[in-house]
Formats: structure tokens, sequence, C-alpha cells
């Protein structure tokens, strides 16, 4: 079952649903566990919030009649949030996710008024008795990629279409090219900022003069396809990003993150149904599911896909971590010594490149 | 720099600039008519939208362009009514008509997304419209060359012809142009059915040719640029060609800049170039001439009445 709630019908339906708490408690225990989802952008967008409503969809498909999920989209970051997962807390729903950085402050605010009530923050860092915060390790997914870059690129560059400076981006960044660089030791990624995450006629723009630069491979960390078209037209590879977008460049799309949090939602709602459900941090990468690759274009060599396939296995095995030293800054100074590995609290705080970037 | 990559940045800039110039001299038109139109981003999201749908549904992109003309149009209704008609604020209704545009546009997009077409082709043969060098003036589609026509037939009919001449009259003083009996409401109807005409295939442009897809709010912001333009341009369609290859130049060279690593200035001072290029030009238009009223047509955005 599903409800939606537009924003529109969200102002009226705030008044009615404060009586919806009373009538939660008083129901039986057969009745459906209620799951909410708050998002950033619209279902539509076949990008980052179409990969969370996957795995809501996953959620329905796996528990039936079990459950009853709804979903608010389009929810600006900020204070306005707060009405938006109040809405769903008053309409009876157990568990709540949240699904964008700018949520958090809004969560813990919810949070704190609904104290039976289990809130899920995505990306976040704060955390409270019932409010737990889950992310996924997209840098590990961009170590696999890298790899298939270093070992198709002809001209040793790769350009990156990026959005703003923040420790995630950096992170992809670094770990792409770090897999590129063990591969071929010259590689070069040259970094275009965009300075919004969805523009897509920009997006092309800066596909097409990292392209006019020399670079025959493109990966992005902004939502659109564009950036794979504009790929596809001038007759370079790029990789996908948050879905498989095969179908926008057939010949171009080598691979692609693929984003899949339906693994985690079915756990965790689980967990609330037998009522051992416990605030934490998760951060899941390919061993946990959480990031998947999309599968390998026809023209992927079998040296770049056997060598691929080694990374996702080390990965896994927990025997290859995408940041291990020695490594250097682009200073000079050293950040990981040998065979140090980077802590996840230096990953999350990440400020620095690597050499060979040119960010 | 090779003449290739010259030719390639030339590329990309000129198709940067044509859905500005196409939905900015459109505007340009409803606004010497008096009309001022905040909806150019609501009508460039339908045109861009119907375009894809009917390109996508029928396989023909021409299809696809006439689509986009007719609900650029019907959008711009929408607007005519409220404010023409029944008198409402035009810059109110003009920004209704955005919301209501990213709105509908999202709505009717719901089932496209994902997929993708075929883009708007090259006129010539690929002989002229492939060959290394030749290809920055053989190599476009037919939206580049029509913006170009279009700018040159504006201005000749704004400037040269008596419907031009009316039409301008009832931008300036429509009280008068009423009085020697010309139907103000109805000229001004068509100026705003032409800016939704080429709003539509501005923002079909980016469905179509540009990146041959849908997804929300895929023109992110081009109308508002289009509207900066035709102040910028000082309702002078000559200027306004500028204005918009100067946009263009300026939005692909701070990428071009970026990726070819320039660091000794921040490419952040060139994304506000344009904007300031605006300031400087409405400050020098200004200090120019005693008035202050920047050449705007006199009745520029004031209902009107005929009774």
């Amino acid at each position: 079952m599903t409800s939606i709630i537009t924003r529109r019908r969200l102002t009226f339906g705030a008044a009615a649903a404060s009586t919806l708490p009373i009538l939660g408690r008083s129901a039986s225990a057969q009745a459906p566990l209620g799951v909410g989802f708050v998002y950033v952008g619209p279902i539509g967008d076949h990008g980052y919030t179409w990969t969370h409503d996957q795995g809501r969809l996953a959620l329905e498909k796996e528990y039936g009649a079990k459950i009853k999920t709804s979903f608010i989209e389009n929810v600006a970051e900020g204070p306005d949030a707060a009405r938006a997962i109040r809405q769903l807390a008053q309409a009876g729903n157990q568990l709540i996710f949240t699904t964008s950085f700018g949520f958090m402050n809004p969560t813990i605010q919810v949070a704190k008024q609904f104290p039976k009530i289990k809130f899920e923050h995505a990306t976040g860092y704060m955390r409270a008795e019932n409010v737990a915060t889950y992310d996924a390790r997209f840098y590990e997914g961009r170590a696999v990629i890298g790899t298939i870059a270093g070992h198709m690129s002809k001209t040793g560059q790769a350009g990156y279409v990026a959005s703003f400076p923040i420790p995630e981006v950096v992170m992809g960044i670094n770990a792409f090219h770090l897999a590129a660089r063990k591969v071929n030791p010259n590689f070069k990624t040259k970094v275009v900022w965009c300075s919004t995450w969805y523009d897509p006629a920009k997006e092309a723009d800066a596909a097409k003069a990292l392209i006019d630069q020399g670079a025959d491979m493109i990966t992005q960390h902004t939502d659109s396809a564009a950036p794979l078209q504009a790929a596809e037209q001038r007759g370079v590879f790029a990789f996908g990003q948050a879905s498989d977008m095969k179908s926008f460049a057939p010949k171009a799309h080598l691979s692609a993150i693929v984003d899949d949090w339906s693994g985690y939602y079915i756990k965790r709602v689980k967990e609330v149904m037998d009522g051992n459900w416990k605030s934490g941090a998760v951060w899941g990468g390919i061993k946990d599911g959480f990031v998947k690759l999309a599968p390998y274009n026809d023209a992927v060599t079998p040296a770049a896909r056997a060598a691929a396939d080694e990374v996702t296995k080390g990965i896994v095995a927990g025997t290859l971590h995408p940041f291990t030293g020695e490594l250097k800054d682009q200073k000079g100074e050293i950040r990981l010594k040998a065979g140090e590995t980077a802590s996840d609290e230096m990953l999350s705080k990440m400020d620095w490149y690597v050499d060979g970037i040119q960010a | 720099m090779t003449s290739a990559m010259l030719v390639s940045i030339l590329m990309t800039l000129i198709a940067a600039s044509t859905p500005l110039l196409l939905a900015s001299l459109g505007e340009l038109v409803a606004e010497k008519s008096g009309v001022l139109n905040l909806g150019v981003e609501g009508m460039m999201l339908c045109g861009a939208v119907a375009g894809f749908a009917v390109a996508f549904s029928t396989g023909s992109t021409g299809i696809g362009l006439i689509a986009a003309i007719i609900a650029g149009v019907a959008a711009s209704m929408i607007f005519a009514v409220l404010a023409l008609s029944l008198m409402a604020n035009q810059v109110a209704t003009g920004l209704a008509l955005t919301i209501f545009g990213i709105g509908a546009s999202s709505l009717i997009g719901a089932g496209f997304v994902g997929r993708t077409i075929t883009r708007l082709q090259p006129v010539f043969p690929a002989m002229l419209s492939e060959h290394p060098l030749l290809r920055v003036i053989f190599g476009h589609d037919i939206l580049v060359y029509l913006s170009f026509a279009l700018v040159a037939a504006v201005g000749w009919f704004l400037r040269r012809t008596r419907p031009g001449l009316i039409l301008r009259a009832v931008g300036e003083n429509d009280a008068s142009a009423h009085a020697i009996g010309y139907p103000v409401i109805a000229i001004r109807y068509a100026a705003v059915a032409f800016g939704g005409a080429l709003a539509g295939l501005g923002g079909a442009y980016f469905s179509l040719a540009l990146t041959p897809m849908w997804a929300d709010r895929l023109t992110a912001g081009r109308g508002w640029i289009a509207l900066a333009l035709v102040v910028f341009s000082a309702w002078k369609p000559g200027r306004l060609l500028l204005g918009a290859y100067l946009f263009g130049a300026v939005m692909t060279l701070e990428l071009q800049l970026k990726a070819a690593g320039v660091t000794w200035f921040a490419p952040e001072v060139l994304a506000m170039a344009p904007y300031l290029a605006t300031i400087a030009v409405l400050t020098m238009m200004s200090l120019g001439r005693k008035t202050g009223r920047l050449d705007a047509p006199a009745c520029l955005g004031k209902p009107f009445s005929a009774s």
C-alpha cells in the first residue's frame, strides 16, 4: 500500500493528522507498520532520490500488507523539512527515513518530540536514542571504475564533472584517481566544478570542455545523465552516476556506480518489527550491497574487466582499501604512511587531493 | 591551442547561446508591446517537455519542435488571459506562470524520465557539417540558423514595418494607440504569443538538441538569464544577439578554463561577469540620459483597460 503525500496536501492534512497518533496507538498488533520517507528531489530524477524510492518499493515487495509506506518528495533542505517529517510522524509512521544531508537538524528536532518513533537519517552525523544514521561508501565503486578508466584510457586523462568540493566528492575524486594511477602511473584526472548538483546543459558543457582538453574518460559527481550524452556524442567513454544510465549512452557507458538502499531498508524494518531496532551509524559499501556496479559494457577489455573484478573482490574481502599509503597530497605532505589505510574519520573530513589531480 | 580545439569550443559556445537568444528575443517582442512576462522559465519548460514527449512518441524531432511551439504559446496564453484580459498584476502572474510551468512539466514528463532520443541533426550534409573547420559555420542544427534569421527579422519588423511601429506605439503609449483606433489588447496578445512560441523553442533546444532527454527543471534557470538579457540589450535585437553570445561565451569559457587548469583567477569571477556587465550597461545607459528610463517601453508592465 502506498500513500503519496504532496506538499499541497501536507498543509491541509496537518490539522486533521493531529488525531492520528491516538488511533495508531489503539490499533491492534496486526495493523501494518507505517514506514515514511522524506526525499529532497523528485522521484523522477533518475538519480539519487529515485534510488531511495527503489528501496521503498523493495520494502513493499518484501513485506506486502505487513507495512504501509508513504513518502513526501521535493522537500527543501532546512527548517521547512521539519514540517514534512512531523507530518509523517503524526500520520502514524513508526519508522521514518530522511534521505538528505540537509534534513539532519530537522530530523533530530522532530525526533525529540516523538521519542517512540524511530528515525533514520542518510549521510549525516548527528544521532540520538531514536535517530540512526546510514550512508554508502561510494568511493569503493569509484575505485572500481577508476581501475577500468586506467586500463581503457588512451590519452591517460580522465575528466571529472563535479559538483562542490565537499569531503564526499573529494574522496570520490581521490579514490577514482588513485585506482587509475595504480594502472597507469602517469594518469591525469582533470576536475571541472559545476557549482551545482543539477544543471544538465552545464554538466554537458563541462564534459565537452574536458574532452576538448584531451580526456577520453568522463566520470561525474553530479546528478544528470547529460555528461554521458556528451561523451556518447564525442565518441569517448563515460561512467554513470547513482543509477544505470546505459540507455542514455549505449556506446559510451562503460559501467555505473549504482546506489542500492533496499537491503538496508529491509533489514531495518525487520528490526522494528522484531522490536530490536537500535540507533547507530552504518556506512555500507560494496560488501554490504549499498554500492553496486552496473553491468560492464561489451567495450570493456578483458584485462580491464579482470582488474576491476580483482579490485571489487579485494574490497569485499577487506584485503584492499582504496586509500592505502603511502599517500602524499599535492603539497608533498605525507597523509598516509606506507601500508596505513585511511580511517573513516579521515575520509569524512577529506579536503586534499593526491598528486596528478587538477582540481 | 589547436584550431580543432578552437572550433570545438566555438561549437559549444554557439549551442549554449542559442536557447538564450531564442527565449530572450521572444520576450523582447512581448516587452516592446508593453507586457512584462516573467514566466519565460515556465514557458521554456513547457516547450521542453512537450517537444521531448512528442519527439519521443512520434520519432520525429521536427514534430517535436512544432509541439514545443504550441506548448509555449499555450502557456503564454494563460498569462495573457490573466494579465491582459483580467488585468492581474503582470509580475505576480509571470512568476506564477514559471512556478506552474515547473510543476506542469514535471507532471507531464514523469513518464519520460530515463528515455532518450536522437538529437536534432545538422542541416547541411556531412561533407560540410563534419568538416574539421567549416563545421563552425555549417555544422549546426536548424534552430541555430533560425535564431539568427529571427534576430534580423524582428529587427526589421520593429524598425522598418508599419505593424512593428504600431506594436512599439502600443508599448510606448497604450492610451494614444487606443485613441487612434488600434486594438491594444489584441496586439499585446499576439506579442505575448510570439514570446511564448520562442520560449517554447528555446526550451525544446535543451530537450531535443543540447541534452536529448527529459529531467525535471531541465532548463535550470536559463529563463531568468533570458529576462536579464532583454534589459541588457536595451530592447534592441542587435544588441540582444551580442548579449546572448556574451553570456554563452562566459558560461562556456568558465568551464573551458577550469578544464584547462587555469588557476590564476577564480572561475567564479567569470561566472559573475555577465551580471556585472548587465549592471555596468544599465549604469552607463542611465548616466547617458537624464530621464533614467533605460529605453524601456514606457507602458511596460502596466495593465491597460479600454474603458
